[in-house]
């Protein structure tokens, strides 16, 4: 019905695009020079006008029809059930909502009847005024917008400041993005840190991860929420990817940009893009059904206990995924190296590797160190490898043959869990917000590297 | 001043010749570092790739084994009304049973029935109710009906348990039966290679007894330097314990002749004389003493009439059991049995069954939620783009919109995960596990990407392409909608299908709207619930099932299809398309 109205909207647009074209036309009398805006721009301006009224009115109607109504039925409910608990009153709500769109219900007796017979009416009475108001609106604007058209009525330069107000607009979006993100995680995490009495050194220097497992009336065991397991497991698991990706990341830069024929860097480098377009959870699946496997009978062969989750199959696979993005930025960073230094060693003697190791390397090093600073932060952040091949209880072990957690992994496991989301929310949404802030630190401290410390050398 | 004569000498000399040697050497080893780190990076690929296509082959074929059924008019449709809803009632999981029975009437203990039952599908009484259904005029008769086989009766079929090796056997065998177990004798020692068999087990028992024996020997001696003789009293009695069981069953392997028990954690030896098998408890060297599956009388077997397997497995560390094989065996040889590409794993929804569970449903859920995202990210990414690139002036706002792209470009996907929880299914009531949630999560996170790309290439569209179109009156405007965005259409859509691409294999934050539930149904639009295919590759990793391992890889194949299929269209419009100006 709503999808409906906002497609009626956009052809009432472009129903006064035409009319309002056509005016122009014929306000021009004939000569079309005579207007000050193309015909088209006068269609564009009104029609702008009504999608722009039209669509605001339904979204704000919709939303605040939704939300009024809700509350209202909310309180009528509450007023019948005044010993009912909240989770309660909020299912007789959906139950209503589901007899009213001639669902299945968990329970029919006579107050979800009734309400449900009041809800429809309301419900039906809320979406005819939003279809309504918001069709009036776009009509409105549309014919006010055409009263204005005249010989020197300037509509293109109308119509293109608002267009560009909503290429704004589109570039806002990111902004909103970042506050959303912000501003969620920070709701949650402050909610967290009142349930454990703000004991944020608890949270980040407690030893004992186990949240779910001391709430009561609301309020989290402050001995149970220690986060330092899962930071260590997460840098564990993010040093051994480390210790694969970078040498070979680096040394297969080096190759290809300073060795390597034509030939060769034709088959590599779209081997190493194969390598960065694999989804992560099919990475988790090869960590899991055939590195850890392996690894842990490799580790028996030679007499050593490996945990089938042991971090070091997830730490390689991550490492392996982490490859192809430390050797494309490092191939870029030492090409970007002028061919005006290499001459010049060349010239005075040094041997190619002289000339790599102690001019291209030395003058790539900022954008090296930025290239694995990413690395890191992608290595922290990666979800689906540990989840599907590294452990899930907390342990706190400095042993890479064992299982250990990481902060992502929990997150999962807290958000999909069984537990009611909103106690597991506290938890699962701080770890994000330290993920986060960490992710974000490291990304801001790469780019500050690279700009401090880049030789320019045009 | 150094003379040309004293320099040749430095470059001459001995030492020079070395000093370069190793000069050369070091060269020499960086690049074989390279080319080892390539090499790397490629066996990982190729190792990759090969176990997932290694395991994907068995879920493109499925199993079918033809019964006959008995469709009974008073089971299925007593008043014979030929109605849709009556027959669609009846029991046809009973009906399927059924014809398994009067297939191996043997069959006798409860046990054993539940196993028969087990090498079809639960799926497949559902389709004889469909066929029934589709045709009420074949109640009444006994048809023949291809039922699909279970996961592990396919599984066996394809030899993922290991095969039933035939060994040779040249004697007479004479047979004693009660009834229900019955011993056989060969003329030669046709049994010998079991009892070797079983010898070796014994050994190898008896050489990890005298390994315990000898860590019990070394933690004696440790006790006894300490002093702790009570402790070492105990260690020096486990020894000579183990040491003992190590002695008797070294005896036991070294005796010719004698029999050995088998047991369900030895290797399983059957005896087929035609239809029926005698599954060995106990054997020697010419024979042995075991269960009859089928109907056997007592008499004489001549060579040739009868053969002896070997399945090297035992029967607890495999899904299928002794009897599911010979009934399995049976049907093979009967030529009731059929392996056959499936059409199903295409078009199925998720099931729980392995034998029944599909990614269509998945690919049309990927289907909705990457609508959603390109309609969504597409349009509002190119649009930020032409801002930033050509109207934004240097202002702090402008600033600090494009350090918030950069930054959200390295957000963990995860992150956008939550922000979709709290933000569009939390606040604004988006439906959980719609792809519409999943479409907007994915588009949030595609944009950086998208925005990036965009501004990359209207950034190499030449100035002169502007001052030309600015020079002949056209507004900014204009000039970036007309002039400035076509010119830098390719590079756009080579960004947008490359953020796609990663969309696309993108799980964990769809785990975090809830995608990750168990749907069946193929969702129809973007408000069902649905799931995607890397989170239907997840969930199916996850299951226990052996079958369901083919499967994940079979899904891995077909979502890196579609992901080879879209990057190769970005390489090809980057190449087909883009200008160097």
């Amino acid at each position: 019905m709503l999808a409906l109205t906002a497609l009626l909207i956009v052809g009432l647009a472009i129903g006064f695009f035409i009319l309002s074209r056509a005016k122009a036309i014929s306000v021009s009398q004939g000569a079309l020079a005579n207007l000050h805006s193309r015909p088209s721009y006068h269609g564009t301006y009104v029609m702008l006008w009504v999608v722009i009224v039209g669509l605001a009115l339904l979204l704000v109607l919709m939303l605040g029809g939704n939300a009024y109504l809700d509350a209202k039925f909310l309180g009528d409910i509450r007023a019948a059930l005044p010993d009912a608990r909240d989770i309660e009153i909020d299912l007789v709500l959906s139950d209503v909502k589901a007899i009213a769109a001639g669902l299945v219900s968990s329970r029919i007796d006579p107050l979800r009847e009734a309400t449900a017979i009041d809800f429809a009416t309301a419900d039906a009475v809320r979406i005819w005024a939003t279809v309504a108001i918001s069709l009036g609106g776009a009509l409105l604007a549309g014919v006010l917008g055409m009263r204005q058209i005249s010989a020197e009525w300037r509509a293109r330069n109308r119509s293109e400041r608002i267009i560009v107000g909503i290429l704004w607009l589109s570039a806002a979006v990111a902004v909103l993005t970042t506050l959303g993100i912000v501003l969620s995680l920070i709701f949650e995490t402050f909610n967290f840190f009142a349930s454990i009495g703000w004991r944020v050194d608890k949270f980040l220097f407690g030893t004992r991860w186990s949240p779910l497992s001391g709430v009561q009336d609301g309020m989290m065991d402050m001995d149970k929420v220690g986060a330092v397991p899962l930071f260590a497991g997460t840098l564990m698991i993010t040093g051994i990817a480390m210790l694969v990706a970078v040498p070979i990341g680096l040394f297969a830069a080096i190759y290809l940009s300073e060795f390597a024929s034509p030939k060769v860097r034709l088959w590599a480098k779209p081997m190493l893009e194969i390598l960065a377009g694999i989804p992560t959870v099919v990475y988790g699946f090869f960590a899991a059904i055939t590195v850890a496997p392996f690894i842990r009978n490799a580790g028996e062969a030679i007499g050593l206990s490996v945990a089938s989750e042991s971090a070091l199959a997830a730490g390689i696979v991550m490492g392996v995924m982490i490859i192809p993005f430390i050797s494309s930025l490092s191939d870029d960073v030492i090409n970007a190296v002028p061919q005006s230094l290499r001459d010049g060693s060349y010239g005075l003697g040094a041997t190619k590797a002289e000339t790599i190791r102690q001019v291209v390397l030395p003058a790539a090093l900022p954008g090296i160190v930025s290239a694995i600073l990413l690395g890191v932060s992608r290595a922290i952040g990666e979800t689906m490898i540990v989840v599907m091949a590294a452990g899930q209880g907390a342990n706190l072990t400095a042993n890479p043959l064992e299982a250990v957690t990481t902060v992502t992994v929990q997150i999962v496991m807290l958000i999909t869990g069984d537990t009611e989301a909103s106690t597991a929310a506290g938890p699962a949404f701080t770890l994000a917000f330290t993920l986060f802030c960490i992710t974000l630190a490291l990304n801001i401290f790469a780019l500050r590297f690279v700009r401090k410390y880049r030789e320019k050398y045009d | 001043m150094i003379s040309m004569t004293e320099l040749s000498k430095i470059h001459n000399s001995p030492e020079s010749a070395a000093r370069l040697k190793k000069r050369r050497a070091a060269e020499w080893r960086l690049k074989a570092y390279g080319i080892m780190a390539i090499t790397l990076a490629g066996a990982a690929l190729v190792t990759l790739m090969w176990s997932v296509v290694g395991k994907a082959a068995g879920a493109f074929t499925e199993s079918y084994i033809t019964l006959p059924v008995y469709l009974a008019a008073d089971e299925i449709d007593p008043d014979g009304t030929g109605e849709r809803a009556i027959i669609g009632r009846a029991n046809f999981g009973g009906v399927t049973k059924d014809a398994l029975k009067d297939a191996f009437p043997f069959v006798k203990s409860r046990g054993d029935k539940r196993a028969m039952y087990d090498i079809i599908s639960g799926g497949a009484a559902f389709e004889l109710r469909e066929l029934t259904m589709a045709d009420p005029a074949i109640i009444g008769q006994t048809i023949d009906f291809r039922f699909l086989a279970s996961d592990i009766a396919d599984l066996y079929l394809k030899g993922s348990y290991g095969d039933l090796v035939e060994q040779n056997a040249g004697g007479t065998l004479t047979v004693q039966s009660d009834g229900k177990t019955a011993v056989v004798t060969s003329s030669t020692t046709d049994f010998a290679f079991v009892m070797a068999r079983v010898k070796s087990d014994l050994l190898a028992k008896a050489a990890f007894n005298r390994d315990q024996a000898a860590l019990q020997e070394n933690g004696r001696a440790v006790f006894t330097q300490r002093g702790d003789l009570d402790e070492a009293a105990k260690r020096e009695a486990a020894r000579d314990r183990l040491l003992g069981v190590a002695e008797e069953l070294e005896a036991r392997a070294a005796l010719d002749g004698g029999r050995e028990a088998l047991d369900k954690n030895s290797p399983s030896v059957l005896v087929r004389m035609g239809e029926t098998w005698v599954k060995l408890t106990e054997v020697s060297a010419t024979g042995g003493e075991g269960k009859i599956i089928g109907v056997l009388d007592s008499g004489v077997r001549a060579a040739g009439d009868w053969q002896v397997y070997l399945q090297d497995l035992p029967e607890a560390s495999r899904k299928v059991s002794d009897l599911q094989i010979v009934l399995i065996e049976n049907l093979r040889s009967a030529g009731a049995v059929e392996t056959v590409f499936s059409k199903r794993f295409f078009m199925a929804g998720d099931s729980r069954e392995p034998e029944l569970a599909g990614i269509w449903g998945a690919a049309v859920g990927s289907f909705w939620t990457m609508l959603v995202t390109i309609l969504l990210a597409f349009p509002i990414g190119v649009m930020a783009a032409i801002y930033l690139e050509e109207f934004a002036k240097k202002n702090w706002v402008n600033t600090f919109i494009e350090v918030n792209i950069n930054n959200l470009a390295a957000v963990p996907s995860i992150v956008y995960g939550l922000l979709g929880l709290a933000i569009f299914l939390g606040f604004f009531g988006v439906p959980r596990s719609a792809p519409l949630a999943g479409g907007i999560v994915l588009a949030v996170m595609t944009l950086p990407t998208i925005i990036i790309a965009s501004r990359a290439a209207m950034a190499a569209v030449p100035p002169s392409i502007r001052d030309a179109a600015l020079g002949i009156g056209a507004s900014k405007l204009q000039t970036a909608l007309h002039h400035v965005l076509p010119l830098s259409m390719p590079g756009i859509l080579t960004g947008t299908i490359i953020g796609m691409a990663r969309a696309l294999g993108e799980t964990a934050p769809l785990i975090m709207i809830g995608m990750v539930a168990f749907i069946v149904d193929v969702p129809t639009g973007v408000m069902d619930s649905a799931t995607v295919l890397p989170v239907q590759i997840y969930r199916w990793s996850d299951f226990p099932e052996r079958a369901f391992e083919a499967r994940t890889s079979a899904a891995i194949l077909v979502l890196l299809v579609f992901l080879i299929f879209m990057n190769g269209l970005a390489v090809f419009l980057r190449k087909r398309f883009e200008r160097r100006w």
